[in-house]
């Protein structure tokens, strides 16, 4: 009665928008890295290069900064949106009135485009009116320069992504912790563990599974950082806070060096796979020493 | 005696500390957006005072009366709506042949499905430049800046994130209700829209209304792939930065109409937002 010719027929228009948007363009940059390719040198076409894209890749001082730079910063940044985003779930699990409005004012910075974050930002942190330098140097009389300093810059940015993404970490942790049996943990209370030790030791390896799925969405979402700094620091002062999506932007587009971006991004998929690799075997060995 | 009681007063004070103090925090940098929609360059360089005590429309009327910001604003509504459309309907259908045949393989598709998401932007940006310029056209039409371009870019992340979201609320459809039908002699497609599409159309809209936001908020590939004729509002906001200097108060003003639909859309799913968000990982 149900074919499976009618299962696939279903499922192939997807498979093709996802090879042909997804799937091609890896293939594609894999071929491409291994030419010389640009447009504006005296030879218009590609010429095969060998390995030679990676081999000057290895050596380029400012790709390996920016790509260290992005793993830095996301490092940070989930680490902080862990640790906040599991304590305001903590609050929220129990009612309280007007929790519901709370809720949804944390959401709000969820749903604005990135680009439109880091307009946000800037427009608090800029010299001349934005109220972050002026109260600053008012009160303290400590002069906040984003633009010149580059501990400024990466505080903002910093800053600025934990007020974007905690939400998101608390609000999944808050359906991890409200979807938890109660009796295991009454029970204890009951047996006279006291609450630190019910949460460590038994709130915590339940998340487990969730607290996992959170981290790895951040991690390869942070990593993806690029609209916020553009519109926030544009990767000053200097190359400081120049990540590795933007490095790309900025030296691939403006020079059409085809062949070396092509090298370029395909470094930047390996090490995103990689690292992601990485962490899913390390979070889930965790989980497992847990049980 | 009554120690505990205080104490416990202390938390709720302690607990509302809390919350006001982030409410604050959320939403102050958003506000300080609107104050400085609301002056003119002149004003904005006086002390930065949280109120507003005029308001120079002239911030929102002058890009939003310009016919490239009209195109950009168009371009978007077409392109976000259009994505999360096709998103939507595809991701349905292949939820449920993923869901209901045993397909050779289907395990690995949907993980496959699942890793275009994770892959960052920026090693898919030229791949996808090149793709868009140099090989997919026929004479002098390419996808390069048009909107057909952006809407199958946008799949790239939005069809995973579908797939991702439906394929719970569809497996939680029971099979005996379509079997019951088909054992009425009903067609598989009368199935999908009188049996599957009304029990998950709750999940269907925040599938819609997210793949919408997430469309409508894209930057990156959107100014690699348009230059003219297919740019939207979140490049027509960077735009306002520029080298000879920026007009801040038209630059909030247009950030604030970007946040606009995104803000009225939270109000609809935020009671959903919290389940969306948990990607099956408490569903076991």
């Amino acid at each position: 009665m149900r074919s499976n010719r009618m299962g696939w027929r279903m499922l192939t228009p997807t498979l093709v928008i996802l090879f042909i948007v997804g799937l091609l363009p890896f293939l594609y940059v894999l071929w491409v890295g291994f030419y010389d390719w640009n447009v504006f040198s005296a030879v218009r076409g590609m010429t095969w290069a060998g390995v030679n894209n990676y081999r000057r890749l290895v050596f380029d001082q400012d790709f390996l900064n920016s790509l260290g730079r992005t793993f830095q910063f996301t490092f940070i940044v989930v680490s902080v949106e862990l640790v906040l985003g599991f304590l305001l779930a903590q609050t929220l699990v129990t009612p309280f009135r007007g929790r519901s409005f709370f809720r949804t004012i944390y959401v709000l910075p969820l749903v604005v485009a990135p680009i439109a974050v880091g307009a946000t930002w800037r427009l608090l942190v800029i010299p001349g009116f934005g109220p972050v330098p002026y109260y600053l140097d008012r009160f303290f009389d400590y002069p906040f320069r984003i633009g010149t300093s580059a501990t400024h810059a990466w505080l903002t940015l910093i800053v600025m992504d934990i007020w974007h993404w905690t939400p998101f970490v608390t609000l999944t942790l808050l359906a991890g912790l409200t979807a938890l049996p109660k009796e295991p943990l009454e029970q204890a209370l009951v047996d006279g563990a006291n609450r630190w030790q019910v949460f460590r030791y038994l709130t915590i390896p339940m998340m487990m599974p969730v607290i996992l799925t959170v981290v790895f969405i951040r991690f390869m979402d942070a990593l993806r950082i690029v609209d916020e700094a553009f519109m926030l620091t544009n990767g000053g002062p200097g190359l400081s806070t120049r990540f590795v999506g933007l490095h790309i932007y900025r030296t691939v587009f403006p020079k059409t060096d085809y062949g070396y971006g092509s090298a370029m991004s395909l470094l930047v998929l390996y090490f995103t796979i990689v690292a992601c690799w990485l962490l899913f075997i390390a979070l889930t060995q965790v989980g497992k020493q847990r049980e | 005696m009554t120690t505990a009681p205080r104490k416990k007063t202390l938390n709720r004070i302690g607990l509302y500390v809390l919350w006001i103090g982030l409410t604050v925090f959320t939403v102050l940098p958003i506000y300080w957006m609107f104050v400085v929609s609301s002056r003119s360059r002149v004003q904005l360089f006086d002390a930065p005072t949280l109120l507003i005590k005029s308001f120079y429309i002239e911030n929102y009327t002058t890009p939003l009366s310009s016919p490239a910001f009209q195109r950009y604003l168009t371009n978007s509504i077409i392109v976000a709506t259009s994505n999360a459309l096709l998103v939507t309907v595809l991701a349905l259908l292949a939820t449920y042949a993923l869901s209901r045949w045993r397909l050779k393989g289907s395990d690995n598709i949907f993980f496959w499905t699942i890793t275009n998401r994770m892959a960052p932007a920026a090693a898919f940006l030229l791949p996808l430049f090149l793709l868009y310029t140099r090989v997919f056209r026929i004479g002098d039409t390419s996808l390069f800046d048009t909107k057909i371009g952006l809407i199958l870019v946008y799949c790239v992340f939005n069809l995973p994130f579908a797939i991702w979201l439906l394929q719970g609320i569809i497996d939680g459809i029971p099979k005996e209700l379509d079997e019951a039908a088909y054992m009425d002699g009903a067609t598989r497609s009368t199935v999908l829209w009188r049996i599957i599409v009304p029990l998950a159309a709750p999940g269907l809209a925040i599938t819609f209304i997210l793949s919408w936001i997430f469309a409508w908020n894209e930057y990156l590939f959107a100014a690699t792939l348009t230059s003219v004729n297919a740019r939207t509002i979140t490049t027509g906001l960077a735009e306002f930065v520029t080298v000879t200097g920026t007009n801040w108060g038209q630059m909030a003003a247009v950030a604030i109409v970007t946040i606009l639909p995104a803000l009225i859309f939270l109000v609809f799913i935020q009671r959903y937002i919290v389940t969306g968000l948990t990607f099956g990982a408490v569903k076991e």
